[in-house]
């Protein structure tokens, strides 16, 4: 493949992509199916940007991921149901007070996990650093236990989650059905992005995280103690996912034990496609996935996670390191 | 930048050191001790330990056995980081590049404070390697081989180092390169302590003053650069040269 058209093809992919169900489906089913699309890949982006990110600076193939993406849907849930009991804000008629709440819940979850995150680090996964094997086994191991306490904390069963009042209901605009909380979880999501993108291209602390990706040992020949790193994007990567938990849990109005199990197959897919180690990787393959996956669902809705799996195929025969393997 | 101060006792002083790279026992003994001012040149042929010594001084490597003393203080039980930070700068053989980032963003990784001494440090380097004022933007990755060695050396002259390891700095350059990155080492002579591992011996003798011969992991002789110059028989015996 010659460089020009290696150069375009990530634009070329989303533009496909985005386009092509318009031969198939009517222009207001398209424009709804495409929110939600968009809805689902913001969201599965703050899965899968902890995840690559984690992968790109640490090497660790974190397949606990997904039960600290259940730990921040149940603390969210749990935090938005004390917050509000004492508050009253969920239920509130102010928009103000709803956003207020719901990133209150975020923060907690954000914040509870993230420390979560470092002890799993610290504990399991820092004996195992440089061997892929024992990473797979380990982080399975505490996956299943994170999500095992999920039983013993908060049940088995199935929950309901709550959502602040004004997230709730639908806008027409133009005969087009457009629900409110996909624009929420994309807006938000965009301005995840954004400030983790800033963070990472502007301040010196970005920079040798970055270094650190392309080369850890030559980071710690500079003067920096890349296990302090280490540890610090371990805690922003698990609490990406506790948010990402807590959006999707508010996307979905519901929280089971097993819910990241579900959700990490997307996020790994996500990561792959977009290069492990990139932020703008993670956002344009997690797009890609959100996308085809709700349209495919609406034409064939059996063939909507083979469709996924079907693009992880294309991408990886023409670029088999991702589609951003080249940088942030 | 500040010059070296000269004082009565080694920078450097490398004891009987043992490492292992894996099951391999590379480094059997190796003792030398660098003065100041001075270059002191790391010569033997390939595998000989030449660049798992640098490793180890770094920390990269743990010692089995021996003692490595920078300005007195033992060092050989620190992490990379705290050698680092003592005033230890590293250019590995490879090196260690951040091709990803612009030419500034390799400096700004390098900094160990951002301050006005910095920025006059910064003004130092750029009187020695002018080009990379040039380049300053631009991704580390689309420099040349040459640009890439300079900046290389360069991003540890940013911190008050003084001691720089540098290994093999000559490797995969052209001729005219190599004399050009002659130059610019000879200049940095000024402001730090330099140990070069190069096998290239004309690149070796134009900057050594001392030199240490390695063979199978130890260190066999020693001696000051004009001397091996001049030795044929421990040239060709050591490093396989001859006329």
């Amino acid at each position: 493949m010659d460089s020009p058209w290696k150069k375009w093809f990530p634009t070329l992919m989303v533009f496909a992509i985005f386009l092509s169900p318009l031969l198939l489906i009517s222009p207001k089913t398209y424009i709804t199916l495409t929110i939600s699309g968009l809805a689902m890949g913001m969201l599965l982006f703050l899965v899968a940007s902890g995840f690559s990110l984690i992968f790109g600076l640490l090497s660790v193939l974190n397949l606990a991921h997904g039960a600290l993406f259940t730990w921040g849907a149940y603390i969210g849930f749990t935090s938005f149901g004390l917050i509000n009991q004492w508050t009253g804000w969920g239920g509130s008629e102010s928009i103000f007070l709803n956003i207020t709440i719901f990133l209150l819940a975020l923060l907690t979850a954000g914040l509870l996990v993230a420390l979560l995150g470092v002890i799993t680090e610290r504990l399991v996964i820092r004996p195992v650093y440089g061997s892929h094997l024992f990473q797979i086994f380990i982080t399975v191991g505490a996956m299943i236990v994170l999500e095992e306490l999920v039983r013993i904390v908060w049940g088995p069963n199935d929950e309901v989650m709550p959502v602040p009042i004004s997230f709730m209901g639908s806008y027409d605009l133009f005969d087009v059905v457009v629900s409110k909380y996909p624009l929420i979880a994309i807006a938000m999501g965009l301005i995840i992005y954004f400030v983790i993108l800033m963070i990472l291209r502007k301040t010196k602390l970005g920079t040798i995280v970055r270094a650190g990706v392309e080369n850890p040992e030559m980071v710690q020949v500079m003067g920096h103690n890349i296990y302090r790193y280490f540890t610090g994007v371990f805690a922003v990567g698990s609490a990406l996912a506790a948010i990402g938990g807590g959006m999707w849990a508010t996307f979905v109005k519901s929280i089971h034990p097993a819910m990241g199990g579900e959700v990490i197959i997307f996020a790994l897919i996500v990561a792959i496609i977009g290069g492990l180690g990139s932020i703008t990787g993670s956002v344009v393959g997690a797009l890609l996935v959100g996308l085809s996956y709700n349209y495919v669902a609406y034409l064939v809705p059996k063939a909507a996670l083979g469709i996924t799996m079907l693009l992880l195929v294309v991408i990886l025969s023409i670029r088999p390191t991702g589609l951003f393997s080249e940088g942030t | 930048m500040a010059e070296v101060e000269p004082v009565d006792e080694p920078i450097l002083k490398v004891e009987r050191i043992h490492s292992l790279i894996g099951k391999h026992h590379v480094l059997q003994g190796v003792s030398f001790q660098v003065d100041p001012g001075k270059v002191t040149v790391l010569l033997g042929r390939n595998g000989a330990g030449k660049s798992t010594t640098l490793r180890t001084i770094m920390g990269l490597l743990s010692p089995s056995q021996g003692t490595i003393r920078f300005k007195e203080q033992a060092i050989h039980h620190m992490k990379p980081y705290e050698i680092s930070r003592l005033g230890i700068g590293f250019v590995p053989e490879d090196r260690g590049i951040f091709n990803l980032l612009t030419v500034e963003e390799n400096f700004r990784v390098a900094m160990h404070q951002e301050n006005g001494k910095t920025r006059e440090r910064m003004e130092t380097v750029f009187h020695i390697f002018p080009d990379l004022k040039k380049f300053w933007k631009a991704t580390a990755g689309n420099l040349s081989g040459g640009q890439k060695q300079m900046l290389a050396i360069a991003r540890p002259l940013v911190n008050r180092n003084e001691l720089l390891l540098i290994d093999e700095p000559s490797k995969g350059l052209a001729p005219i390169i190599i004399d050009h990155l002659i130059d610019s080492i000879n200049k940095l002579k000024e402001f730090t302590v330099v140990i070069l591992v190069e096998q290239n011996f004309y690149m070796a003798s134009s900057l050594g003053s001392d030199f240490y011969l390695f063979d199978d992991g130890r260190t066999v002789h020693h001696g000051q650069m004009e001397e091996l110059v001049q030795n044929e028989e421990l040239k060709k015996k050591y490093l396989g040269i001859s006329g």
